[in-house]
């Protein structure tokens, strides 16, 4: 009951802010120096009654508080306007291409996660051996490698040099998608039993999520081996020890439960980088997703389809903001709901 | 009086930036069995590390054991491996300390870390550690015990929390209690409560208690015997009764000094001068010596040997023997 | 003399922290790699035409506006091109045969000006919103607290692609964009290093001797806060030359032909299969980069941090 209102009063504090980034939208979509009407109807060479129509369509010789009417308007309806590139409605196409991004996105951050903590902790135990100093260096290097040239470097030793794994795209070539349940395609082959989608999928997915994970699971290192070293030295651990706890049970019981909670606080911050991260792993793994389709109507100067994007990854960060603060108040009984 | 615990020239020291802190240096102690020792000193001297020392809890870097023997039950702890020792700590002895708000883990329930402790040491299962975690709570007076075992640390007042620690403690009848400042960071109100239960409880469960304080008040509320530290040394040590009546170290009259006295009309407190000493660069000789009003050449140049004054009662001051 | 000896006396534990700062400093091998690293950049930078082999017109900074270079302004050495690394191409050449090595060498100079534009900017924008936010408290807090969530619940790097697609294709949009998307983190900072110290004890006794408002953000806030905003723009000098190079890779920033890491990636990816090198060496002097700043920042946060430093 408590959780239940605590989300919506969470919801209901959404509402400003998703107005605030219509309104950044909205805003960007109109410092577009070029005739967009122009641009829309093809260019130098436009008809000029086909220019008039669309300027029309478009309200673009209205007022622009009212051309922000429409466009909230239409949002609430869940129209994001025409995609120019492949001519039919943006949120149509996002529906296609969001489960693509999706599954690449939450398995990348599932590994961050996992072999983040786990590093961390193996780092902060081992304190100055050589595991933690080779551990600390690929951290900062994992943070300070350009995502895209990472990809490229993957694909150059592993899909040519040495070609064991696929070059790109979602499914090798003749094997048939599994039947349309979430998009997903791991869980929608588990769930129709068919394997030969499933490895498939899965053998696609290890280039792709080792790069995007990686700088996540840096950061995630970083913060888990800082707080654990500052946990370790805490009067609760003196506690623990001193109760006879073994030092495996001192350090992943007692220690690493209170290390998560920061550890959560960054990897929910962390995941804004990561969906930047997944435009340019998309783009290079030809991935069929957001990202790639998004580069594509940066290209095309398609804004309807930019700015229907750019919204949906601010509701993905919302959401996840949302996700990570319960997971902080089951982690930490010290903060309330709410409160 | 059966001998307890011995702690043989205990030598701890720490290995900083600035240097080595000769924290402890040739530290001699003996607990009897069912009796209350107090260790009393200044902030800084090292009670707090001989009590981790003999925890053997002291963490490497910066600190180590260097040297001597701390045996209990004729078993030289500093000997012994890892493994055991584990299983001596909560067991044998265990530990309170001085601030339970930090020292409670704040993502567990009170009742998962005192059963927590009771299944480490004792063959039992879940339910019954938390039948027994449940008595222990109700021993040290905690009233809705069955609700507080569910309940975070947070949740509780300073003195509940030190009650639970005291529970946390005893809950595998350890031959050994050792309390580090158990009162000083709660209300004043509550302290002579929580002292009182401390020494009520020990009593039930019959047994021995290494009690740390700067506070002679508490120790001559509690303690059977005095331990008084300075600098890394014990100066002097003897029965409560002998330290207070008759003290004969000059650190120790200053201490008795400095306590306010209810029925003498006194102008002013007298306090010790100057501080306690650097233990990087520690002061030669006697480490008392440069606020010692009593100071002889002999003090700069050698650290006086321990010698007993009366039955059961021991110094180290030149001023009382040792040669000079 | 006197005066000298009387000042460092009343400042005595302070200079022992410094030493001790400075001492822990020296002894971080990483922080003086780090700090190597962009003494390194900063050195070729500073030295770009002595260092390059070639020195055509493309490496240099042409039409920063984003202008079309013509036709003509190319001299496409086709003899020349897609060598791999040589003594005389030390990281081999590109599609139209110009010389990696130079163009890495000059393009340093574009990622140190796209750093510093961008980080110092948003600083700028960042320190006095978030001063006046913290300081002032009430509904410009509120408004300038609201403003930042809307902000930060964009990805940046997704931000910043919206922002440089609507200006349209160029370096200097890219920046701009960068420092809509930047200001933001550093407003937090300080305005979250406002409220924490203006608790502080001292700052309350400091009120409390009726020492004026003014004196205590310059004096007692300010400094305090210098540390995590030190750290943070360290990282972000690194941070910022990433996201700008991804932001040219997609194809957003320098027009082609200019000598920009990102870029070089992006038109190398074409030929990835048959000459690695053009894509390999920009990448590593992008990494060389951002690494540097951020094993810098790395080292300066254990250091300034007093609860890791003992």
């Amino acid at each position: 009951m408590k959780l239940r209102d605590y989300i919506i009063r969470r919801l209901a504090l959404l509402i400003p802010i998703l107005i605030g980034v219509t309104l950044l939208t909205f805003t960007i979509s109109h410092i577009i120096p070029a005739d967009v009407a122009r641009h829309y109807a093809g260019g130098a060479k436009a008809n000029p009654e086909t220019i008039a129509r669309i300027r029309e369509e478009l309200h673009l010789d209205e007022p622009l508080y009212k051309q922000y009417g429409y466009y909230l308007n239409d949002l609430i309806h869940g129209d994001l306007g025409e995609c120019y590139t492949e001519r039919r409605p943006v949120a149509e196409a996002i529906k296609q291409y969001l489960p693509a991004t999706a599954e690449l996105t939450i398995l990348s951050m599932v590994i961050a996660i996992f072999i983040g903590i786990i590093t961390g902790v193996v780092s902060a135990v081992k304190r100055n051996s050589w595991i933690d100093h080779v551990t600390r260096l690929i951290a900062i290097t994992g943070v300070s490698m350009p995502i895209f040239w990472l990809a490229l470097m993957l694909q150059l030793a592993f899909a040519y040099k040495y070609p064991i794994l696929p070059l790109d795209s979602r499914l090798g070539i003749g094997v048939v998608a599994p039947n349309h349940i979430t998009g997903l395609y791991i869980f929608d082959s588990l769930v129709t039993g068919n394997f030969t989608a499933l490895k498939s999928s899965l053998y696609h997915l290890i280039l792709p999520s080792i790069t995007l994970s990686f700088a996540s699971l840096a950061i995630i290192l970083r913060i888990t081996r800082s707080s654990m070293l500052e946990i370790v030295r805490s009067d609760y651990i003196r506690t623990a020890r001193a109760k006879g706890l073994r030092e495996r049970t001192v350090i992943y019981k007692h220690a690493l439960r209170n290390a998560l909670i920061p550890t959560v606080t960054v990897a929910g911050i962390n995941f804004a980088a990561l969906l930047g991260g997944a435009v340019l792993t998309e783009t290079i793994f030809n991935w069929p997703g957001m990202g790639r389709f998004a580069v594509t109507a940066v290209n095309n100067l398609d804004f309807p389809s930019v700015m229907g994007f750019t919204l949906l990854m601010a509701i993905v960060m919302v959401a996840a903001n949302l996700i990570v603060d319960l997971l902080y108040s089951v982690l930490d009984p010290r903060v309330r709901l709410g409160d | 009086m059966e001998e307890l615990l011995k702690v043989k020239d205990l030598k701890t020291y720490f290995y900083t930036y600035e240097g080595v802190v000769k924290a402890l240096e040739g530290i001699n102690l003996d607990i009897y069995k069912g009796e209350s020792l107090g260790l009393v000193g200044e902030t800084g001297c090292g009670k707090s590390v001989t009590a981790l020392s003999i925890m053997r809890l002291i963490q490497w870097p910066p600190g180590k054991i260097i040297d001597g023997e701390i045996i209990l039950d004729g078993k030289d702890l500093l000997k012994i491996p890892e493994e055991e020792m584990r299983k001596i700590r909560g067991s044998d002895i265990s530990m309170i300390f001085q601030e339970p708000m930090s020292s409670l883990n704040p993502v567990f329930t009170i009742g998962s870390q005192i059963s927590e402790a009771i299944t480490l040491h004792q063959e039992v299962d879940k339910k019954e550690a938390e039948k027994r975690s449940l008595d222990m709570l109700d021993l040290v007076g905690m009233p809705d015990a069955e609700k507080v075992m569910k309940q975070y640390p947070h949740e509780l007042s300073g003195g509940m929390q030190q009650r639970a620690m005291i529970a946390m403690a005893l809950s595998c009848k350890p031959k050994l209690l050792i309390a580090d400042e158990p009162t000083t960071a709660l209300d004043v109100t509550v302290q002579a409560q929580i002292l009182d239960l401390i020494q009520k409880v020990n009593k039930e469960i019959d047994s021995s208690m290494l009690l740390i304080t700067h506070d002679l008040g508490v120790v001559a509320q509690v303690c059977s015997r005095v331990a008084v530290m300075y600098a890394g040394y014990i100066v002097e040590i003897g029965t409560a009764k002998q330290i207070f009546k008759n003290p004969y170290h000059p650190y120790t009259k200053g201490l008795m000094h400095a306590i306010p006295k209810i029925h003498v009309e006194t102008k002013r407190l007298e306090v010790i001068r100057g501080v306690v000493p650097n233990l990087i660069t520690p002061p030669s000789g006697c480490r008392f010596h440069p606020r010692c009003d009593h100071m002889m050449d002999v003090c700069k140049k050698k650290a006086p040997p321990t010698v007993k004054v009366e039955e059961g009662h021991y110094v180290a001051c030149f001023l009382h023997g040792g040669v000079k | 003399m006197g005066f000298f000896d009387e000042w460092k006396k009343r400042n005595e534990s302070r200079i022992k922290e410094t030493k001790f700062t400075l001492n822990l400093f020296r002894h971080s091998f990483l922080s003086m790699l780090g700090l190597v690293l962009i003494l390194f950049m900063l050195l070729v930078a500073a030295f770009a035409p002595f260092i390059a082999t070639e020195h055509p017109e493309y490496a240099t900074l042409i039409n920063p506006q984003g202008k079309r270079v013509t036709e003509e302004r190319w001299e496409i050495h086709f003899d020349e091109k897609l060598e791999p690394p040589s003594s005389e191409h030390f990281f081999g050449t590109n599609d139209y045969g110009y010389d990696i090595f130079s163009m890495i060498v000059y393009g340093s100079r574009l990622s140190i000006k796209i750093a510093l534009m961008v980080v110092v900017s948003a600083l700028i924008i960042g320190v006095v919103l978030g001063a006046l936010a913290g300081y002032f408290g009430g509904w410009i807090d509120e408004i300038v607290m609201r403003v930042t969530d809307i902000f930060f619940s964009i990805p940046g790097l997704i931000l910043a692609m919206a922002f440089t697609a609507a200006l349209g294709r160029s370096i200097e949009h890219v920046m701009q964009a960068m420092i809509v998307v930047w200001w933001p983190i550093y407003t937090r900072i300080i305005r979250g290093q406002i409220l924490k110290t203006r608790e502080e004890t001292y700052v309350e006794a400091a009120r409390s001797l009726g020492t004026t408002d003014w004196k205590i953000i310059f004096k007692h806030i300010l400094p305090n806060s210098f540390a995590p905003l030190f750290v943070q723009v360290t990282m972000d000098m690194g941070a910022v030359v990433l996201t700008a190079a991804g932001l040219s890779f997609i194809g957003l920033g320098a027009s082609p032909g200019t000598a920009e890491w990102g870029l070089m990636i992006s038109t190398g990816r074409a030929h990835i299969f048959h000459a690695w090198w053009y894509v390999f060496f920009p990448g590593m002097a992008i990494v060389l980069f951002v690494l540097g700043f951020n094993l810098l920042g790395d080292g300066l946060r254990d250091v300034l941090d007093p609860k890791l430093r003992r």
